[in-house]
């Protein structure tokens, strides 16, 4: 079973909650797809056994064979290549890789050369089989990473993929395939709002869907308005607890600090499994 | 005219709660939403909408069936698994149009994606820009490029001293985006290790594009050592924090009225952030002079 954890807000604790529904089941792969700012680590403290270089494959022009027609420059859709009289310009931050420029060129001067946006590092955290994806400082484009490090997903155990917040391409990339998507927010008017947008986007990938609601006792009872209204399980409610911040601060997991946690996560997560059987 | 953004890296620091609350403090200025994925700023300054407009970030390919003679071509092609059982699948989809180029039928057509709106509005603060992009759409990063673009059109016509852009978390596109060409950022973090981590990152892409960068730690207090820890990074790279914010929960109380928080309470959040306001003013108008 794969669940992914999305909040649309950011800090609602989207990573205290994959980490510690991890550290509290059996047989987990945790991935955090949080690529842009991932931070799953801090507190898995995993072991990396192996690094992996991701690249896009960005165009690379012979300049012998080029006759300048402007072909790729014309179906690039990116505005990535761009010539100009006897000059071609390339702007790999641009390219998403398509190859459309190779394809069409008819002389046959566009090679495809990767250029590295970011790594994936594998390895374990105890038993908890851990990946995370880093995409290298000044890159725009985190679903090419995001996508490659998915194939790494291990089917024969429960997967955890941890997204980054929002509600588009970084956060698609890293929920689509999920068999559960576990939303996260906090009950303020910031929370929901951006919690309505991550419900729509989770809806639109036809994913089944429930809600966490931490830091339960602050802002107002909105939020479980609109669950009501939309028919959203509340799967789980974590109160304010000074203890619990201050454990995050540290880097210390949850489940460790205040061990009554690692039961209501893994009730939680019975609370999860039949709904992928309906 | 000045710009500044307000970045984390991490989520939920405080943005737009900092954002609003220089929305109160400045004088003529522009505000612009530069997160325009899970946008909260209207919340607080409750923008009277003047002008809508929709939002075209790039094509999409559309697939005539009666063409199609299913030969698979496009789904070869496609590097991005958009096609399935001869039909696109949007999501997916990138848009980069090869399919088109390579369908042997002409079946494939490219179009004009709609993708959200953008918003001219009144506040009670001045003029507003801000957009809503498409659930799950692409291009985050050139709707916020439009709405810098529209906040510095009305800065330029009404003489605006200031633009001041509320950013989204993150380092990838649409905070690329959003900080590319400002004046200054002003990077709010937490002393959480997590905090710390995506600082150090998003000040990396400041430093990457050549933006001045200041620093603000919120919720101080829960964990001094890590507060002076990110005191004595910052030192250490030649940037000033300038603000030290307590956690109190008149933030979210605020929050919950749809005021900022230093028109809603005159206590010590309120104080500090005046003073960082002033500082962030000051070294903005010193660029002035510069």
């Amino acid at each position: 079973m794969i669940i992914s954890i999305a909040s649309g807000k950011g800090g609602t604790g989207k990573t205290t909650v994959a980490v510690n529904l991890a550290l509290s089941l059996k047989d987990v792969q945790y991935m955090d797809c949080d690529v842009e700012e991932p931070n799953g680590h801090l507190f898995l403290k995993p072991q990396i056994e192996e690094r992996v270089s991701v690249g896009i494959p960005v165009p690379q022009v012979d300049k012998s064979r080029c006759t300048y027609c402007g072909e790729c420059a014309r179906v690039c859709e990116f505005n990535a290549i761009v010539i100009i009289k006897e000059k071609v310009l390339i702007f790999p931050e641009l390219c998403h890789g398509c190859g459309g420029c190779s394809y069409i060129c008819p002389v046959d001067a566009i090679e495809e050369v990767e250029r590295e946006i970011g790594i994936i590092e594998k390895g374990k955290a105890g038993n908890i089989e851990f990946i995370h994806g880093i995409l290298n400082v000044g890159e725009p484009m985190a679903p090419p990473l995001i996508r490659r490090e998915k194939r790494f997903i291990n089917n024969h155990k429960t997967v955890i993929i941890d997204s980054s917040p929002g509600t588009s391409c970084p956060v698609v990339q890293a929920v689509k395939g999920s068999d559960f998507c576990l939303l996260v927010t906090e009950p303020t008017p910031f929370g929901l709002n951006d919690l309505k947008l991550a419900v729509e986007m989770v809806r639109k990938l036809g994913i089944p869907l429930g809600l966490l609601i931490n830091c339960s006792d602050i802002g107002d009872r909105k939020v479980w308005q609109y669950c009501e209204a939309e028919k959203i399980p509340i799967l789980l409610e974590i109160p304010t607890d000074r203890r619990i911040a201050e454990a995050y601060s540290r880097g210390v997991p949850l489940v460790e600090e205040l061990p009554e946690y690692k039961k209501r996560f893994q009730d939680l997560y019975s609370k999860l499994v039949p709904s992928q059987q309906t | 005219m000045k710009q500044l953004t307000v970045i984390s890296g991490k989520g939920g620091t405080g943005k737009t709660t900092i954002t609003a609350a220089f929305a109160a403090l400045a004088q003529n200025h522009v505000m612009a939403d530069g997160d325009v994925d899970a946008a909260d700023l209207h919340l607080i300054l409750t923008p009277h909408i003047k002008r809508g407009e929709e939002f075209y970030g790039g094509r999409t390919p559309s697939l005539d069936k009666d063409k199609c003679d299913e030969c698979g071509i496009c789904m070869e092609v496609c590097r991005f698994e958009a096609i399935h059982d001869f039909a696109i699948d949007s999501i997916s989809c990138e848009g980069c149009g090869l399919c088109m180029h390579a369908c042997p039928n002409e079946a494939i057509k490219m179009e004009g994606k709609f993708s959200g709106h953008w918003f001219i509005s009144d506040t009670r603060f001045g003029p507003m820009v801000h957009a809503r992009l498409g659930i799950a759409e692409e291009n985050s990063g050139k709707l916020v490029t439009l709405v810098r673009q529209q906040a510095r059109l009305i800065a330029e016509d009404e003489n605006k001293d200031l633009i001041i852009i509320d950013g989204p978390p993150g380092i990838g596109c649409p905070v690329i985006a959003v900080i590319t060409g400002v004046d200054l950022v002003l990077a709010v973090t937490e002393p959480t290790l997590s905090g710390i981590h995506d600082l150090e990152r998003v000040l990396e892409v400041a430093k990457h594009f050549n933006v001045p960068a200041m620093v603000c730690i919120n919720k101080c207090d829960i964990n001094p050592e890590n507060a002076r820890k990110i005191e004595d990074y910052c030192q250490d790279k030649n940037i000033a924090v300038v603000g030290n914010i307590p956690y109190d929960p008149v933030v979210t109380r605020a929050m919950v009225e749809g005021q900022s928080v230093v028109e809603y309470d005159s206590g010590i959040v309120t104080e500090i952030i005046k003073k960082m306001w002033e500082r962030i003013r000051a070294k903005l108008q010193d660029g002035l002079k510069e």
